[in-house]
């Protein structure tokens, strides 16, 4: 292929065929660069997207170095991760072979201490709180400090040697993975994290987790000095909303509350120890405070920092307030708030209200004004700080609480307080919760938006489209959704909506539970797996349905039957467990047994992990996955959803169920040589509501004549179509049709394409 | 002839052996069988030939005992004693019973080979038939044919044996059956033992533990069943039984491969997230829901999922011996040294970024990767036929390249135009060659009936012989094309080793003729007589080509002289 004209811009792409959808998809993310405004992408998956941004916003860098200085790229698991860092060291080694030069480009991968750490001993916890906490408890300033005076305190030489040299020096250009970064750093003795750490900062490619963007805890320390002129891309983004939620919410049970009593009992020891032996050092800390956060009110007006939600700017402005200045005060102050917190927690019934009625509730009970509340988070780092505390994670309760108050004296708007005395499914044990939950995911993103100039939001399921400005409150310049051009009908999209004794199957929840629902469903998955060759994934809509129907299945043979075309493995809700089966599942498929992967929608597996070729040829949805529509949380969003973006409780609820469907049907096809069948299992995929609101790519596929099968049916068109694509798929059938080559692509055709594989 | 060291253990009289009355010696090593006033033995078998006896069964009129020996033959024994049908029937069964004590001591010495060989005989129907007309009729020695013959059987036979997988859903074969008073019937089979033994070792360690010193084998079984450990649903770990061990050590087991890591990242769903930060943050609404908190449903799905591993490591238990090697390196690393461990990082690394790369490559977008041009293990059937014979007849056509369509369409093309020019074969484009009448006509010639088909019978040899005699000529071919195969192959007899052998396949041919081809002649003569002479012709010509082969051979070599 070696170099393309997108509209003027040469983009070398490191295949010797594109995808019409793929130059579709550069054409228009370009024309969102040159806006320099957000994007909205939808592509299916399995067409390459990664490669297409990767390549077109590369090529973009290198020739506007000034109007793009940074690409920063988010996927969500750290597999996703690895993967783009690995495309771009393809496209990177792409361009030396074209050009004979290297670009001079320096990209990695940020990852969390427990991915990068070197150190013999830290690395091999498994626990990432634990490699933090270690690692924090080698590195920290007054560690070193007294490392100075104390040779016998242990230090971390990896560290040691970082701070010594790796400052100085800038890392030369090249493409960075996780294991090159912990070779380069092994072989230099630096520490490869706080490497990366300080290296983002000059690098032109990062690529990290959500979380060092999006979530504000971690965003403070690592993503703060971005550059404005930076891009950004959420990859795998149908989810963002929820990672913008739950970054911003805090929960508080009983046992932190008894945790923060215990962290202030030591806090207030510590402190009059200190205040015996130096007080010099409390001195200093409090002249620190009344001069207050001048630096970072500075840095942020000069505009280098990424503002931070919890951070708000009142808070830059301000000095301490007096009252919490002194340390022995502050204390105090911490113990009537989490006493006041503990008897929110001793009550009877199910309570919510605003911050606002929080806060009036917490001046007239313990006297605390909203102002010191605000400073709670900042207060209690500076006094960590002070106080010489070797392993922070210690305190992590007492720091929960504190984040707790400065969130709710923050924000007033968009969250919400909703004590539960006791768990809906156990309503006789006595376990009480305090959410502070956040209920409009704009509030996360805001900075983002703001900050930077071009934010891209992709994924393979995005449908509805217009959901998304309206959730996350942006204006894209650019919103599009492109198809999957076939040359052969590689997807059979199926709703099977009644058994073979034309029983109406459903998930809802008057029906669930039925015998001959449940009967259905394992004639259907049992029908299915003897006619699919190799793997075949199912999804439930919940674990705990998914347990009951397989302890049915079980008592009335379904399972024998099963075992006798294939091998069963169940996601469990231990990790580790799963990751066995899912092991074991794709050896099954490897060596010709074929296997049935039980799994939930919602959970890990359809989250991460992708089922191409004969991993997964046919993918069963049991069932709608609603969210579970009893929680108040979620009952207290969807009215906030309501009132301020006049989103109605069922489009959302909708919304949210179909993009994770798609998501899960989504997992079986990996590509144009890929083949699946997605079976919707459910009465209701077949109303209009439900499936207008599944992909275009999949909706394509899905005439109205699958639209309302029994299992017979479904069966009899599944094996038609499985000896059709069972058929050789060369590279000429699908050439000129969904397979381009760069003459076809010359010859003027491009804007045919293009009007072909863009629907909006 | 029986030599003086032999000992006589039994001696019987008054049995007959292929309608000759005589005596039945059981001695020491052999049991032979002399015709009553001859002093030689007639029939005579080493007790290491012999695989098996076989009685009559119980009120058959005829009481008999059958020895059947290792290369198929048997040889049977009717006992005519005169004092009536239970003295008959006694000294059977004294014949059977010391029979039964002395074949066992020789059943050690049976050579390895001839089970091997029986069971080759056994698995290649085609090869057995061979035997049958070559071996059993003595056209050429058992010798030579397992040396000659079936060479390639033999050498086939060293290639990798495929091991049988077991089936997952062999424990729901065991249907219990309930037996009308309150019990239940368990069906086991061997087969069905065999799969749990691979499945659960831990249970055939119990076996081996308890059987049968301590208690039978149906008691043994019993217990299985009774067990919690049969049954999926077993929560109650405490209640002590037979086989609450089995179950530890299968969770054991289990845990041990948690521990030993995932070796696949991208499957590694406890290290997807790529944040560290405390559980109580977040609301964990856009999560799965929490656990429906029932034991009995979580453990019975730990089960499915433990069961179906086991059954996979089962059948890949020779073939893991390796990596579960490389498994126990990764959770000792303590005592290994440095740089061990720094190469296993590495190996690690390179094994990952493999996979990773694996994935991302779009196949169909690079011209390198061929994607019909997949290196995938051949597929190693045992039965071709039945494979291919399935339920999908004749959809295999091979399947055309664009560019031989593109050559044939040209070549076509070419063809097509040439007749126009009429320049590739002179032809007269106006006249026709023959006129339609005479060729009608001779159309009429050509059919059956018809003058020019004269020697022609009309109905189709294959119609007229019934399906067993056209068998029977299949074989008859088969083992005539073997022996001609061979045959031909000494020729040119340049060696001494090969003009023996030309020799000898003569001689074979020979024999095979009268043994097999003549009484088969004679018999379709006699039975068939309409097509005896079509039958065999085919064969008697290809045998008289290599008869008259030999004796120009045999010509020269005088001449030669």
């Amino acid at each position: 292929m070696r170099r393309i004209s997108v509209d003027g811009l040469i983009v070398y792409f490191p295949y010797d065929y594109i995808y019409p959808e793929q130059y579709a998809y550069m054409l228009e993310l370009k024309r969102g660069l040159d806006a320099r405004g957000h994007c909205l992408l939808e592509m299916p998956s399995g067409t390459g997207k990664t490669v297409t941004l990767l390549s077109l916003i590369v090529a973009y860098m290198l020739q506007n170095p000034l109007k793009i200085t940074k690409l920063i790229y988010c996927s969500r698991t750290v597999p996703e991760i690895e993967k783009v860092i690995e495309e771009l060291k393809n496209l990177i080694e792409y361009y030396e072979k074209e050009d004979g030069v290297k670009p001079k480009l320096v990209g990695l991968v940020l990852s969390s201490r427990k991915n990068m750490c070197i150190h013999p001993e830290i690395s091999r916890e498994r626990e990432g709180k634990i490699v933090d906490g270690r690692c924090h408890s080698l590195t920290a300033s007054y560690i070193r400090e007294r490392h100075n005076y104390d040779e016998s305190t242990p230090v971390c030489s990896f560290y040691e040697g970082f701070d010594l040299e790796g400052r100085e020096q800038i890392v030369p250009a090249g493409i960075y993975s996780l294991d090159d970064l912990k070779e380069y750093g092994r072989d230099r003795n630096w520490c490869p994290y706080f490497l990366a750490r300080f290296t983002i900062l000059q690098a032109h490619i990062v690529v990290y987790s959500y979380h060092y963007l999006l979530d504000p805890k971690i965003a403070e320390t690592v993503s703060k000095e971005l550059s404005k002129t930076s891009v950004v891309v959420f990859d795998e983004a149908h989810n963002i909303d929820n990672v913008c939620i739950d970054s911003m919410s805090v929960k508080i049970n009983k046992r932190i509350v008894e945790k923060s009593t215990a962290n202030i009992q030591i806090l207030e020891k510590t402190v009059a120890e200190m205040r015996e032996d130096d007080v010099n050092k409390l001195k200093e800390e409090y002249s620190r405070l009344v001069e207050g956060l001048k630096g970072a009110q500075t840095a942020r007006e000069t505009d280098i920092i990424l503002s931070n939600p919890i951070l708000p700017d009142e808070v830059l402005q301000e000095v301490v307030p007096g009252n919490i200045r002194n340390a022995e005060h502050f204390v105090g102050f911490l113990k009537r708030f989490v006493e006041y917190l503990k008897t929110r927690l001793r009550v009877q019934h199910v309570m919510q209200e605003s911050p606002a009625g929080f806060l009036r509730d917490i001046q007239s009970k313990v006297c605390i004004e909203r102002k010191p509340l605000k400073f709670c988070a900042e207060r209690l780092a500076s006094l960590l700080r002070t106080m010489e505390i070797s392993d922070v994670t210690d305190f992590s309760p007492l720091i929960l609480v504190t984040h707790l108050a400065t969130l709710v004296s923050t924000y007033t708007k968009g969250f919400t307080i909703i004590v539960e005395p006791f768990d809906d499914k156990t309503p006789t044990v006595l376990n009480p919760i305090l959410h502070f939950s956040c209920l409009d995911c704009s509030i996360a993103m805001k900075p983002i938006f703001d900050r930077f100039q071009s934010v891209i939001i992709t994924s393979g399921t995005l449908s509805p489209l217009d959901m998304y400005p309206k959730i996350l409150d942006f204006h894209p310049v650019i919103m599009s959704s492109f198809t999957m051009t076939l040359a052969r009908p590689c997807l059979l999209p199926m709703i099977v909506a009644k058994g073979n004794d034309q029983v109406a199957i459903s998930s809802k929840f008057e029906t669930r539970e039925d015998v001959a629902v449940i009967r259905n469903y394992g004639q259907l998955l049992v029908e299915f797996s003897a006619a699919v060759p190799d793997g075949l994934v199912c999804f439930f809509t919940s674990y705990s349905y998914m347990e009951s129907v397989v302890a049915a299945w079980y008592d009335q043979g379904v399972v024998d039957q099963l075992q006798r075309h294939k091998l069963l493995f169940i996601e469990t809700q231990d990790s580790a467990e799963t990751s066995l089966a899912l092991m074991n599942y794709i050896k099954a498929c490897e060596n010709g047994r074929g296997a049935v992967l039980l799994s939930v929608a919602r959970g890990k597996v359809s989250e991460g992990v992708d089922f191409d070729h004969h991993l997964g040829r046919a993918v069963l949805m049991f069932g709608i996955p609603y969210v579970y529509t009893q929680s108040r949380i979620l009952k207290a969003r969807l009215e906030y959803l309501r009132d301020q973006f006049q989103i109605r409780e069922n489009d959302f609820l909708t919304f949210d169920a179909m993009r994770h469907a798609a998501q899960c049907v989504g997992r079986a096809i990996r590509g144009k040589t890929d083949y699946g069948i997605m079976v919707f299992a459910d009465k209701r995929f077949s109303r209009a509501d439900k499936r207008s609101k599944l992909p275009k790519w999949i909706q394509e596929h899905l005439t109205d004549s699958l639209c309302n099968l029994s299992t017979e049916e479904a069966i009899q068109i599944s094996k038609r179509w499985l000896r059709q694509m069972a058929q050789p798929f060369t590279r000429e059938d699908q050439l000129g049709l969904s397979l381009l080559t760069r003459e076809q692509l010359e010859k003027e055709e491009a804007s045919k394409f293009e009007k072909q594989a863009q629907q909006n | 002839m029986t030599t003086s060291s032999e000992d006589v253990l039994m001696q019987v009289g008054q049995v007959r052996y292929k309608k000759g009355d005589g005596t039945l010696y059981v001695m020491n090593e052999r049991i032979a069988w002399m015709l009553d006033n001859r002093d030689t033995v007639s029939v005579s078998h080493k007790y290491a030939d012999i695989k098996l006896q076989k009685i009559s069964p119980e009120g058959k009129a005829k009481i008999q005992l059958q020895v059947v020996l290792h290369d198929g033959s048997s040889s049977t024994f009717h006992f005519v004693n005169r004092n009536g049908q239970e003295a008959q029937i006694k000294d059977r069964d004294d014949v059977k019973e010391l029979l039964q004590q002395l074949l066992p001591k020789f059943k050690r010495k049976v050579n390895k080979e001839l089970e091997e060989k029986n069971r080759m005989l056994q698995e290649n129907p085609t090869l057995l038939q061979l035997y049958r007309d070559l071996v059993i009729t003595q056209v050429i020695s058992s010798e030579e044919f397992w040396a000659q013959h079936a060479a390639e059987y033999t050498q086939a036979k060293k290639g990798q044996r495929q091991d049988i997988g077991v089936n997952g859903a062999f424990l729901a074969d065991i249907k219990p059956q309930t037996d009308g008073c309150n019990g239940l019937k368990y069906n086991l089979t061997v087969d069905i033992i065999e799969c749990i033994f691979k499945t659960y070792p831990a249970v055939k360690k119990k076996h081996v533990e308890n059987v049968p010193q301590k208690m039978s084998e149906s008691d043994f079984w019993t217990k299985f069943f009774q067990s919690h450990y049969f049954h999926r649903d077993r929560i109650n770990a405490g209640t002590k039984d037979l086989f609450t061990e089995c179950a530890k050590i299968d969770d054991q087991e289990l845990k041990k491969d948690i521990q030993s890591g995932i070796s696949d990242p991208l499957v590694d769903i406890s290290s997807f997230e790529d944040k560290s930060i405390d559980e109580n943050y977040g609301t964990g609404s856009g999560k799965a829901d929490k656990a429906s908190g029932n034991i009995v449903h979580q453990s019975m799905i730990k089960r499915f999922n433990q069961h179906s591993i086991m059954v996979l490591k089962a059948s890949t238990a020779n073939t893991s011996q390796d990596t579960s090697q490389l498994h126990l390196n990764g959770t000792t690393t303590l005592s290994t040294t440095k740089s061990e461990a720094t190469n296993q990082i590495e190996d690690r690394a390179k094994a990952k970024k493999r996979r990773i790369q694996e994935k991302l490559v779009y196949d169909d977008l690079d011209t390198s990767c061929d994607l019909n041009a997949k290196t995938t293990a051949p597929l190693n059937l045992s039965h071709i036929d039945r494979y291919l014979h399935g339920p999908v007849p004749g959809s295999g056509s091979a399947e055309a390249t664009n560019e031989e369509l593109q050559v044939t369409l040209t070549q076509l093309r070419r063809e097509a135009s040439n007749w126009v020019n009429g320049n590739h074969v002179p032809r007269h484009a106006t006249t026709s060659l023959v006129s339609p009448a005479a060729a009608v006509s001779a159309l009429g010639e050509l059919t059956p009936g018809g003058a020019l088909m004269k020697g022609f019978r009309e109905d189709s040899l294959g119609q007229l012989i019934p399906k067993d005699l056209e068998k029977e000529l299949r074989n008859m071919y088969m083992c005539t094309c073997e022996l001609l195969r061979h045959f031909w192959k000494s020729f040119p007899p340049n060696t001494p080793q090969l003009e023996e052998k030309a020799v000898r396949m003569h001689e074979a041919l020979h024999r095979f003729h009268s043994a097999r081809l003549k009484p088969f002649e004679d018999r379709v003569q006699r039975e068939f007589s309409a097509v005896s002479q079509h039958l065999t012709s085919h064969l008697n010509q290809l045998l008289n080509t290599a008869y008259r082969k030999f004796g120009v051979w045999q010509q020269r070599k005088l001449q030669m002289r």
